[in-house]
């Protein structure tokens, strides 16, 4: 339980604590959702804050994430602010309404604590859960960490209901590793939050008796693709209005993040592209690289949907050899997403680098800092002779 | 949305999200053409019960002024459910072929 407290940094919090807390910051109007690990913790600490009369939410509980999201479908286009949480088999029963959340252009926030999907079952970080979800239209942050799972939850407000949005948002963080982990952050004040995100105005609503209006209507090909289009068009807009929201929230608390994080990447010759928690480990790695004078880098692209492929071309300009690490397999036999949109955005870019791709630490299993060091010495190698023996292959797994 | 707005706007100018802001648009949406079962009522045995019209899914039984009148057939799928409905002792609805219908004609 979050502790109220004048101190506006140093506060020890884990991540699902600090999510619950933006959440009771928020202040939405509903909340519908169904516990599962490792996002119960968000649900059960947002409850009290409803049962202790801290927020106006009315917290709708549900029989499944199905009916989760649908709860939130329905609050959302009746108007109001609408939050959700899930993890894992909790997210792939939502499926069905995922899409209809985005298609109908509902600016609902749902906080994904990364699990593994089944089988076989496991309550461990991967990326399965929201990586399997990437083409369901809604926007989607990997936050590093705790303070950063904070702070996506309150900009992911602006975003969703920016009239040039108005998409749903999905802000992930690593189950148990970020979710779990107690880390010092800064948390703002109430007023602070709330002159942030504003009220949401909505341009309809369903339970506008003066304005009748249908949403969820049958749609057919005389305009579907119109509707389509519309929505793939606000995905493209998203990109600048994700970048203007971070800027605002840098201007007002001191804290940026841009599109995608580039860590010692001024000279670097290799590099690796990693999200979330994985990113703190990495960069370890390498500082530890760059004392004995090799030239490496990171970058971490913080926004997956809409993918900022421009921002990718520019943060990896200069690098001869790039690694993409994915913390899921797309099971294409050509790497996880992460890889496979990293080195399209680089086709045909001047001087691309050779790219491989990664798959590491399935189902919770340990990334280390040796792992990341491993990957650069083999990046260095691919550098010096230019040839690329494995072009998609697995670390931390037992050969 | 309206039969102009099918036809003639771009995405740019829809309401986002496939919101309809007009109250019983599918009104403008000709569904008949899937009927392959088309209702003829024989008025002289219709009692005006209304039955079909309670029981019609597609609000298609056309009631004015309490009297049965016939049967939308831009909208009527030709399910059979008003025929079914009428008492056995009127059976005031057949339903014909679609086919043999169009041949009378």
């Amino acid at each position: 339980m979050a502790v109220e407290t004048k101190v506006r940094c140093q506060v020890g919090l884990t991540g699902n604590s600090a999510v619950a807390y933006a959440m009771k910051q928020i202040n939405p109007e509903v909340v519908a959702a169904y516990p599962i690990t490792p996002s119960t913790g968000v649900i059960e600490e947002f409850s009290s804050y409803v049962a202790d009369g801290k927020v106006d939410t009315e917290l709708i509980t549900v029989e499944s994430e199905h009916s989760a999201m649908s709860a939130c479908v329905g609050s959302s286009s009746a108007g109001v602010r609408v939050i959700t949480t899930t993890s894992s088999q909790g997210l792939a029963l939502m499926w069905e309404m995922l899409y209809i959340a985005s298609g109908m252009r509902l600016p609902i926030v749902l906080a994904c604590v990364n699990r593994a999907l089944s089988a076989p079952i496991n309550i461990h970080c991967d990326h399965s859960d929201s990586m399997g979800a990437r083409d369901s239209g809604w926007i989607q942050l990997y936050s590093e960490t705790v303070q950063e799972a904070y702070d996506n939850m309150i900009q992911a407000v602006r975003i969703a209901e920016h009239p040039d949005v108005l998409l749903p948002v999905m802000v992930c963080m690593d189950g148990f590793i970020t979710s779990h982990a107690i880390e010092n952050l800064c948390l703002l004040d109430d007023s602070e939050v709330r002159d942030f995100i504003g009220e949401y105005r909505p341009k309809h609503s369903l339970l506008d008796i003066d304005n009748p209006i249908t949403y969820g209507a049958f749609v057919l090909s005389d305009n579907y693709i119109e509707i389509k289009r519309q929505q793939s068009e606000a995905m493209v807009r998203a990109r600048g209005v994700v970048a203007e929201v971070d800027r605002d929230f840098g201007s007002r608390f001191g804290r940026e993040y841009g599109l995608v994080e580039s860590y010692r990447m001024d000279d670097a010759e290799v590099a690796i592209v990693i999200l979330s928690s994985a990113s703190g480990t990495t960069r370890v790695a390498v500082d530890e690289m760059r004392k004995s004078g090799k030239k490496v880098g990171l970058v971490r692209p913080r926004v997956f949907r809409p993918f900022p492929y421009v921002e990718m071309q520019d943060a990896l300009k200069g690098v001869q050899a790039l690694a993409v690490l994915d913390r899921v397999d797309s099971m294409s036999s050509f790497g996880g997403p992460l890889f496979v949109e990293t080195r399209s955005a680089l086709y045909g870019a001047k001087e691309a680098p050779l790219v491989i791709g990664r798959i590491f630490g399935l189902g919770g299993r340990d990334y280390k800092v040796d792992n990341a060091i491993g990957v650069y010495k083999h990046l260095l190698e691919i550098k010096d002779t230019g040839r690329v023996e494995k072009l998609v292959d697995y670390i931390t797994v037992r050969e | 949305m309206s039969k102009k707005e099918k036809v003639e706007k771009g995405y740019r100018e829809l309401p986002i999200g496939g919101v309809l802001l007009v109250p019983g648009s599918a009104d403008d949406y000709s569904t008949g053409g899937w009927r392959k079962l088309r209702p003829i009522l024989d008025k002289n045995k219709c009692t005006n019960c209304k039955i079909c019209w309670v029981m019609c899914p597609d609000s298609a039984v056309i009631v004015e002024d309490g009297e049965m009148i016939g049967f939308d057939l831009e909208h009527c799928k030709g399910c059979g459910i008003c025929a079914v409905e009428c008492p056995d002792k009127v059976s005031a609805i057949t339903m014909v072929e679609e086919e043999e219908e169009e041949e009378n004609k």
